[in-house]
């Protein structure tokens, strides 16, 4: 009797406590997407919350009507595409040479990619490294530098060597497949869950990079989405924001910044339920150490 | 016969190192020396030869002069860089931002995650960590770009609700003060629901057994995870302190850059703040070069010994 209310009390705190997190976590998107449906004098004068007030698509026509602002989408789209299929060309290349039992000088190959793990030449040398190789201001300067992510090569290797059965590869063998045959016979079919996990895992940091395109693009065709959206917001000169954002020495209003993130943002909230769904499984195999 | 003889050419071959062998090994296994030459190029191409672009941090490198030509000067910048009142700034504003995120940031998806492996109702599990998860997933700009709106002192959600109750509206990220508060929240926001992944795997790990005995024993919940739960992810918690202690040195770019304004400047710049804007900004690579080198280089050594100490925990290192 008396356990039970004892119990009822403790799981009214629990879930008193877990609801007020989750609105917390939420409630920030919701006044932005409310602010983004407003009209700006609404919002100019404080009535806009979590519901939008005068409600309007405006800031919306505006931010997809600019055109500047839909290429950057696209050219970011186009980037992460690239940048993934290249990143998961090398982490499967990688990851399966220095998951094969007795190869010569493999120790020496893990060392060399896991020391760049905990030490980097940081952002001085990595920038005169892309103006050395003429990548400045390309496109390539986004796409090459970081896609080889010894982490997720690791998280593969892991996969590798604990997820596909000897006696596959044995039978493979026999069969007179080469390693390269093995690899895409037997390995990449049996990892597709794993595959498709870093994939995403690609996909979603290339989407979210910013430093980097800060650092090598300073030409204005070339931002991705995460920059694009940063000088909209910080409004670093007019000609940075949107072409119709207001007269030139105006910041954008808080209905147009609050409409161009919820513009980045959705793309994200899309894809967001596999995201999810294949993060947790791919952190939990990442936590298991190889 | 056949298999004795291979099992002694074996061992002979692990003897020593031998050429012949060596050969052959390299011969058989020709296609997956293929398949690292192009991971390596990238490797070396975009990891090692900025490494070895650190040198200029001891060089007077003037660009279009190459760093191979640069005359040396040696410590010179280093003599200027723990001479400046400036590298001391964001060298404390560096641990202390840090550092509030080791207190304040490392205990919340732990006692999240208790929270939530208490709950039963499935379909409420499952849909609050999906919310909880969400502010993850999105970049540091798009994060300062809502919580500049929700935090605003004029059209904000938050001051709203302050003048509203009769309050003055809060700068939260115009003054220097609140910033690092508000700084911290936003940390917290992003990241405690993520962090509670990898307790919650702990917690399923706990053998179910030592709850039913403790029911046997009369225990109630709270006991349950004072004296189960909490000791069953010992391990984890504190192998992940010990990882978060060798990176209080380590300066993540993007969140102090996107949250950081000119009003908060004396709190919220960083070392890699500080390293863009002398670098890119005013175009002092060796000084720049130089200030990130000691970061790395500290933050190197702690990450060794907080993995020497992790090991010893008997935790099992990163290495």
């Amino acid at each position: 009797m008396n356990t039970k209310v004892a119990n009822r009390i403790f799981d009214v705190i629990i879930y008193f406590i877990l609801i007020l997190a989750v609105l917390v976590s939420i409630i920030p998107f919701l006044h932005i997407a409310a602010k983004s449906l407003s009209s700006n004098e609404a919002v100019m004068t404080m009535k806009v919350t979590l519901l939008p007030v005068d409600f309007t698509l405006e800031a919306y026509s505006r931010v997809i009507g600019d055109v500047s602002m839909v290429k950057s989408l696209l050219l970011t789209v186009l980037v992460t595409v690239a940048f993934t299929v290249l990143g998961m060309f090398l982490t499967i290349c990688l990851a399966y040479a220095l998951s094969r039992k007795g190869l010569r000088g493999q120790k020496v190959f893990l060392l060399l990619v896991l020391f760049t793990l905990y030490f980097n030449g940081g952002i001085i040398p990595h920038f005169i490294n892309i103006f050395e190789l003429k990548l400045y201001n390309t496109i390539w300067s986004i796409i090459l530098p970081l896609a080889l992510s010894p982490f997720n090569m690791i998280i593969l290797r892991t996969f590798f060597l604990s997820s596909v059965p000897d006696s596959l590869e044995e039978s493979a063998k026999l069969d007179g497949c080469g390693h390269i045959g093995i690899l895409i016979k037997i390995f990449l079919p049996l990892s597709l869950p794993a595959l498709a996990t870093l994939s995403l895992f690609y996909a979603v940091g290339r989407w979210n990079a910013f430093s980097d395109a800060l650092f090598y693009i300073t030409e204005r065709s070339l931002y991705p989405i995460q920059l694009k959206l940063y000088y909209l917001i910080n409004a670093m000169g007019a000609t940075e924001t949107l072409d119709s954002a207001g007269s030139a020495t105006q910041l954008a209003p808080d209905v147009i910044k609050s409409a161009s993130v919820m513009f980045a943002t959705i793309p994200i909230l899309i894809v967001y339920p596999w995201l999810q769904k294949y993060f947790v499984t791919g952190i939990t195999v990442g936590a298991v150490k190889g | 016969m056949y298999y004795s003889n291979a099992s002694k050419n074996n061992i002979k071959a692990k003897e020593g190192f031998n050429i012949g062998k060596t050969l052959s090994s390299i011969k058989n296994d020709f296609s997956l020396y293929l398949l690292l030459v192009v991971p390596m190029i990238f490797l070396f191409l975009f990891s090692y030869k900025p490494m070895y672009g650190l040198i200029i941090a001891f060089k007077d490198y003037v660009p279009p002069m190459t760093i191979a030509e640069s005359p040396w000067i040696g410590f010179d910048i280093f003599k200027e860089i723990f001479q400046s009142n400036q590298f001391y700034k964001v060298l404390r504003n560096t641990l202390i931002l840090n550092g509030l995120d080791l207190i304040t940031g490392f205990p919340a998806p732990i006692i999240l995650a208790i929270l939530l492996n208490e709950v039963r109702v499935k379909w409420f599990k499952k849909t609050s960590q999906t919310l909880l998860y969400m502010p993850y997933f999105l970049s540091w700009v798009i994060i300062a770009g809502i919580m500049y709106q929700l935090m605003s002192p004029e059209t904000g959600l938050i001051n709203i609700l302050i003048t509203n109750l009769g309050g003055t509206a809060v700068p939260f990220l115009t003054e220097k003060l609140m910033w690092v508060v508000s700084y911290n929240l936003i940390g917290i926001w992003q990241s405690a629901g993520w962090g509670t992944i990898i307790y919650l795997a702990a917690i399923t790990g706990i053998n179910s057994e030592l709850y039913e005995a403790a029911v046997v024993d009369g225990a109630g919940r709270l006991r349950k995870i004072w004296h189960i739960t909490l000791p069953g992810i010992r391990p984890t918690i504190i192998a992940l302190l010990i990882i978060n202690l060798g990176r209080i040195m380590g300066s993540s770019f993007d969140r102090p850059f996107t949250l950081g304004n000119a009003m908060v400047m004396d709190n919220a710049d960083v070392i890699a703040t500080y390293v863009y804007r002398e670098g890119l900004q005013s175009v002092r690579y060796n000084l720049a070069t130089a200030v990130g080198l000691f970061q790395s280089v500290v933050g190197f050594v702690l990450v060794l010994i907080s993995n020497y100490f992790s090991k010893k925990a008997g935790e099992g290192g990163i290495f």
